[in-house]
């Protein structure tokens, strides 16, 4: 199968600091990627480079296909006024001039995108009135609208008790498998993920590993990545990263760990 | 009952005719652009460009042209200058702001004083500041006519890059939508409809007719198509009962001397504003109250 998406040595630098150096991944049509790593590693301007919001210092990026985003927070005021089906419509058209009449055929997409994220109870709603698990799935709607070839979303599941995070990481599936969509989804906690993931791309001190969840989550394999000791453990079934002894690089993994635990 | 509302005279009127028809005008792009001023947080931006528009009218009347290029020249480069200068984005832009909008309110003051020296014009200075639609001067009709249909264009055609970059920027840029010249457009278009509705109400209450019916509007409804018809609804309503009331007014104490029409149409504004928390349905909070189950055990 072509790739959607390839990155090829890419590197970023940001105000002088180097955030990405030498990061490299194909994503293929229909392919679950999650994009885990600690707060601050780098996922958000890695995302952001695919979206071409971020150029490249060094490296290369190849684009095959449209591409959807959920951003990881809304900063919307309560009167906006934007109703959710009006937010899922902007999703199709939102980048356009002028202005447009109201069609039947567009009205029915709009619905049949809210049904599909089971957003359909809260449709004129206003975004803004929304909890954060309900926006997501309002935001899904409106990247999924357009049918893109590749969905990115940016920490979707932070912020959210452990019943959205179940329901979001099913809808995503079940969308991408049933339209082919790929999806690359961060988060810092992969546990929520390994059973969808057929990638990782894991993000650590700037570098990234890349491969199936068993080969990647290795402690020597997430050591090397982190330039220091880790551990993998474990436990009832989920996976805790932990860093072997308290240095300076411990506190994103730390928040890293309570997060997964 | 119609009788009693208008008073005779008023349909035979010619400068009833003019603000009648400008006011309207004016009324609806005012509303529309309000819409999107308010969306997208920059109602101090619309109340900075009412005050430099101010000097502009000061400016316009000690040159001895009409007030309405002094108002539109400084708005549109006021509206150029902060998009140039990004302080619409910069923290800690208030005192800065304030000072220089300070600054503007005095350069008027000196400006208005001189020009009344000059043309002993009595009115000029509160036409100025208060407006009076009463007095459009005819010539200038066709560019303010012009002028609004310009700055409801542009509202219109970038309507839903607006509406997408207040939902978020960064997927509006993903998306292609030049964010950066969307925003300044559209400021341009603020700019122009404080110019407007300056003339109609004033250069000091302009902002009224800019985001009063906006605001009223954004609380009753819930699209956006819905708001920017209410809101000019309102806009219109307000202008055209303050332009009747106004006129009825000069049988009012003290005997032929009408009341300034910016009074009526600002105190009509406000009131329906203040009328959106009188009714329950309208009375929603910030934020939604009850327990969403969704959010109910969500961890810190």
């Amino acid at each position: 199968m072509a790739e959607l998406l390839r990155l090829d040595g890419v590197g970023v630098r940001l105000g002088g600091r180097e955030i990405l150096r030498d990061v490299s991944f194909t994503i293929a049509p229909g392919e679950f990627t999650g994009l885990i790593g600690p707060n601050g590693a780098g996922k958000t301007t890695l995302l952001r480079v695919i979206l071409g919001l971020q150029p490249v210092a060094t490296g290369a990026m190849l684009l095959n296909g449209s591409v959807g985003y959920v951003p990881q927070k809304l900063a919307i005021e309560p009167d906006t006024p934007l109703r959710v089906r009006d937010v899922v419509g902007l999703g199709l058209d939102g980048h356009k001039l002028g202005i447009r009449l109201p069609s039947r055929a567009r009205r029915e997409r709009v619905n049949e995108m809210l049904t599909a994220v089971g957003a359909q109870r809260y449709a004129n709603a206003r975004i803004g009135e929304l909890s954060g698990g309900e926006q997501q799935r309002v935001m899904i709607a409106h990247a999924l609208i357009a049918r893109p070839r590749l969905l990115l979303l940016d920490e979707p599941l932070a912020n959210l008790d452990i019943a959205s995070v179940g329901g979001i990481v099913s809808v995503l599936a079940r969308l991408a498998r049933a339209e082919g969509t790929a999806v690359l989804i961060s988060a810092h906690d992969m546990n929520p993920l390994v059973p969808v993931m057929d990638t990782i791309v894991y993000v650590a001190s700037g570098r990234a590993a890349v491969g199936s969840t068993d080969q990647v989550v290795q402690p020597e394999v997430l050591s090397r990545l982190y330039g220091q000791h880790v551990d993998v453990l474990r436990v009832h079934g989920r996976i805790l990263v932990v860093a072997a002894e308290e240095t300076g690089a411990v506190p994103a993994d730390a928040e890293h760990v309570t997060a997964a635990g | 009952m119609l009788k009693y509302l208008f008073e005779p005279g008023f349909f035979s009127s010619g400068p009833v005719h003019t603000a009648v028809g400008v006011g309207a005008v004016v009324a609806i792009t005012s509303a529309v652009v309000g819409v999107f001023t308010v969306t997208r947080g920059q109602s101090f931006a619309g109340h900075s460009l009412s005050d430099i528009a101010t000097t502009g009218g000061s400016a316009a009347f000690l040159a001895g042209v009409n007030q309405f290029w002094g108002y539109l020249a400084f708005g549109a480069g006021a509206a150029a200058f902060m998009e140039m200068t990004g302080v619409q984005r910069r923290r800690g832009r208030d005192v800065a702001t304030g000072v220089v909008l300070g600054s503007a309110l005095g350069l008027a003051a000196l400006f208005l004083y001189l020009g009344t020296l000059r043309s002993s014009t009595t009115g000029a200075s509160f036409t100025i500041l208060f407006g009076s639609v009463f007095v459009l001067t005819p010539s200038t009709v066709p560019a303010l006519i012009a002028s609004a249909l310009l700055a409801l264009a542009v509202a219109l055609l970038l309507a839903r890059m607006l509406l997408l970059s207040s939902l978020s920027p960064d997927i509006a840029a993903a998306r292609g939508v030049p964010v950066r010249a969307v925003g300044a457009a559209y400021l341009m278009a603020l700019g122009v409809s404080v110019a407007l509705s300056a003339m109609v109400i004033g250069a000091v209450l302009s902002t009224a007719l800019l985001i009063g019916p906006a605001a009223t509007a954004l609380r009753v409804t819930k699209g956006p198509v819905r708001a920017v018809a209410v809101a000019a609804a309102i806009g219109v309503a307000a202008t055209w009962l303050g332009i009747v009331l106004a006129y009825d007014s000069y049988y009012w104490p003290p005997a032929r001397h009408g009341w300034p029409v910016s009074f009526f149409v600002v105190t009509l504004i406000v009131g329906g504003y203040l009328l959106t928390y009188a009714h329950p349905r309208w009375r929603r909070p910030a934020r939604r109250d009850e327990p969403d189950p969704e959010h109910a055990c969500s961890p810190a």
